[in-house]
């Protein structure tokens, strides 16, 4: 067989796969993301059959997944949410920064992972998956619920904290000095607060300049500026994905409603390869020897989590079950978890076994984390034996 | 009355009033325009008791359904002056036979002496309708009249 006809059918077999355990995922309620790591830990090195000839498609497939996993989420979110997310509650980002943060970096250090693995996988437990927070909610019907703002401001914050976070770890993992640390750092944040401010400014402008009535050139021309804005901020040193956030985030209204609508499906494809190609870079025989500290690091996270939202739903002046369900809907992990822990294994920057126990830890709380926050609540009601009443009034 | 206003980042807007109860009703304005209705526990007023999704038609229409009382309120206290005259209003449904028809049809003013005064559509007020208006399910008619009247109209709208 030529090389060409053997990357259509081992694509094709792959999209195949990924399509049946994501109607599979669908049908029991849950997220695709951990059933798509399994797919690919299943096709790839030391797994059950491997793959060779897709590896330059899926390599270029996953970092356009990437950039539009970012472009997406910059979408969900307009500039002013994000400037009023930050006035008013940075309080509960710095908590929320300071509980999830330490347990990864901690443990990193501890396994001797050194600084490196500290910043990557302290990144991989902070932020949750505001993608299956988001849906979560809406499923258990939560968004008429008071904590629920407390959650999604939190989000917010988590997802603006990205756009600061992901230069710096480029930067480190390329291994640059201290200085260009920091260097990087100011360059991030006042490359974020420019287009924050631009997109408050101008961002009708920007709209208007993509907007465009037929469906196809629109599309076009929103995958030609992501793409260009993607490879320009990756030229300048910070991360191609926050260029594409920022890009997202100019973009709003209606037109911001119509890329959502156009992207999804691209998106799902691209980014569900770029979960395979992380599975398929993890061997799955490396996973067994981790999963005791990934299950202690879960159980921890998952604590830290439910004490972040706790707080900041109590400062918020809401009661105890609502603070607990504020907690819970924090626990899932998700893309953006990979997303760094992918960076990271494409520098070759760390060891293997944190790539092993990013993909057991993403696994382990895309599940329990939707499961987390519907139960947590009955749980608790039930061992504290304080049933539900709902008298008529 | 209040209504309080939040943010729902990513997601949409709540908007919502606090009844005497302590209960919080109001509706989830989705991005994508869905509505979803919103009703809090008495127990748990920070939680949900229901939340139910709605079309804009739906919406609309109870809109007009909860808005009606306040009109027929408002106009039955302005004939309240005429002694022997009140007010009523009457929700034209699915099954209703003139749904669908021009008011004209129905005839109520010649059959029964009572005016149709108004007709309420989608949260919206239309007065003084026309013969040739057509009464759609969920329209509620506004109805001044005797009360022998009324009750003429309300035979009419409901057999024919």
């Amino acid at each position: 067989m030529g090389g060409t006809t053997l990357v259509l059918i081992e694509l094709g077999l792959v999209f195949l796969g990924l399509g049946i355990l994501g109607r599979l995922a669908a049908r029991i309620g849950m997220s695709p993301v951990p059933l798509y790591l399994l797919g690919g830990l299943a096709f790839g090195n030391g797994g059950l059959i491997e793959f060779a000839s897709i590896s330059e498609f899926s390599h270029i497939a996953s970092e356009i997944g990437v950039v539009l996993l970012l472009l997406m989420l910059g979408l969900e979110y307009t500039a002013r949410e994000l400037a009023t997310g930050l006035r008013q509650s940075w309080q509960a980002g710095v908590v929320d920064l300071l509980l999830n943060f330490l347990p990864g970096a901690v443990l990193a250090l501890i396994l001797g992972w050194g600084g490196i693995g500290a910043l990557v996988l302290g990144g991989v437990t902070y932020i949750s998956s505001s993608g299956i927070a988001a849906k979560v909610l809406t499923d258990l019907g939560r968004l008429g619920n008071r904590e629920t703002p407390v959650v999604l401001s939190i989000l917010v914050l988590e997802d603006l904290a990205m756009a600061a976070y992901l230069p710096v770890l480029t930067t480190v993992l390329a291994g640059a000095s201290f200085l260009g640390g920091l260097q990087a750092v100011g360059a991030a944040l006042l490359a974020v607060s420019a287009v924050l401010f631009l997109a408050i400014r101008y961002g009708q402008r920007i709209t208007a300049w993509i907007h465009s009535p037929e469906q196809e050139t629109f599309l076009l021309k929103l995958i030609g500026v992501a793409l260009l804005v993607a490879g320009l901020a990756s030229a300048m040193q910070v991360s191609a994905a926050v260029g594409a956030f920022l890009l997202g985030i100019a973009i709003s209204g209606a037109t911001a409603e119509s890329a959502v609508r156009v992207l999804a499906p691209l998106r799902d494809i691209f980014a569900a390869m770029f979960f395979v190609v992380f599975g398929l870079n993890t061997d799955p025989a490396s996973i067994p020897p981790v999963l005791v500290w990934t299950i202690v690091l879960g159980v921890l996270t998952a604590g830290t989590k439910i004490a972040t939202g706790w707080w900041a739903a109590r400062q918020a002046g809401i009661g105890r079950w609502g603070r607990l369900r504020a907690g819970s809907a924090l626990i899932a992990r998700g893309e953006f978890s990979i997303v760094i822990a992918g960076l990271a294994v494409a520098s070759g920057a760390i060891v293997a076994e944190l790539a092993a126990v990013v993909t057991a830890y993403v696994m382990l709380m895309a599940v329990t984390g939707p499961i987390a926050t519907r139960f947590a609540e009955p749980a608790v009601r039930r061992i504290s034996r304080q049933p539900e009443a709902e008298p008529a009034s | 009355m209040d209504v309080e206003e939040t943010p729902l980042p990513g997601i949409g807007l709540r908007r919502e009033i606090v009844l005497d109860n302590g209960r919080r009703v109001g509706i989830v304005i989705h991005r994508d325009g869905q509505t979803e209705l919103i009703i809090s526990r008495l127990d748990d007023p920070d939680a949900c008791l229901a939340s139910v999704p709605m079309s804009v038609e739906e919406a609309a229409t109870l809109g007009g359904l909860l808005g009606g009382p306040k009109l027929v309120a408002q106009l039955s206290e302005e004939h309240s002056e005429l002694p022997g005259v009140s007010t009523r209003q009457f929700p034209v449904t699915e099954g209703s036979p003139f749904s669908g028809h021009a008011l004209g049809e129905a005839r109520i003013r010649t059959r029964s002496g009572a005016s149709v005064v108004a007709i309420v559509r989608e949260g919206q007020v239309m007065p003084s309708p026309a013969p040739s208006d057509t009464m759609k399910p969920g329209d509620l008619l506004i109805v001044v009249g005797t009360p022998d009247g009324l009750d003429a109209a309300a035979k009419i709208l409901h057999g024919g």
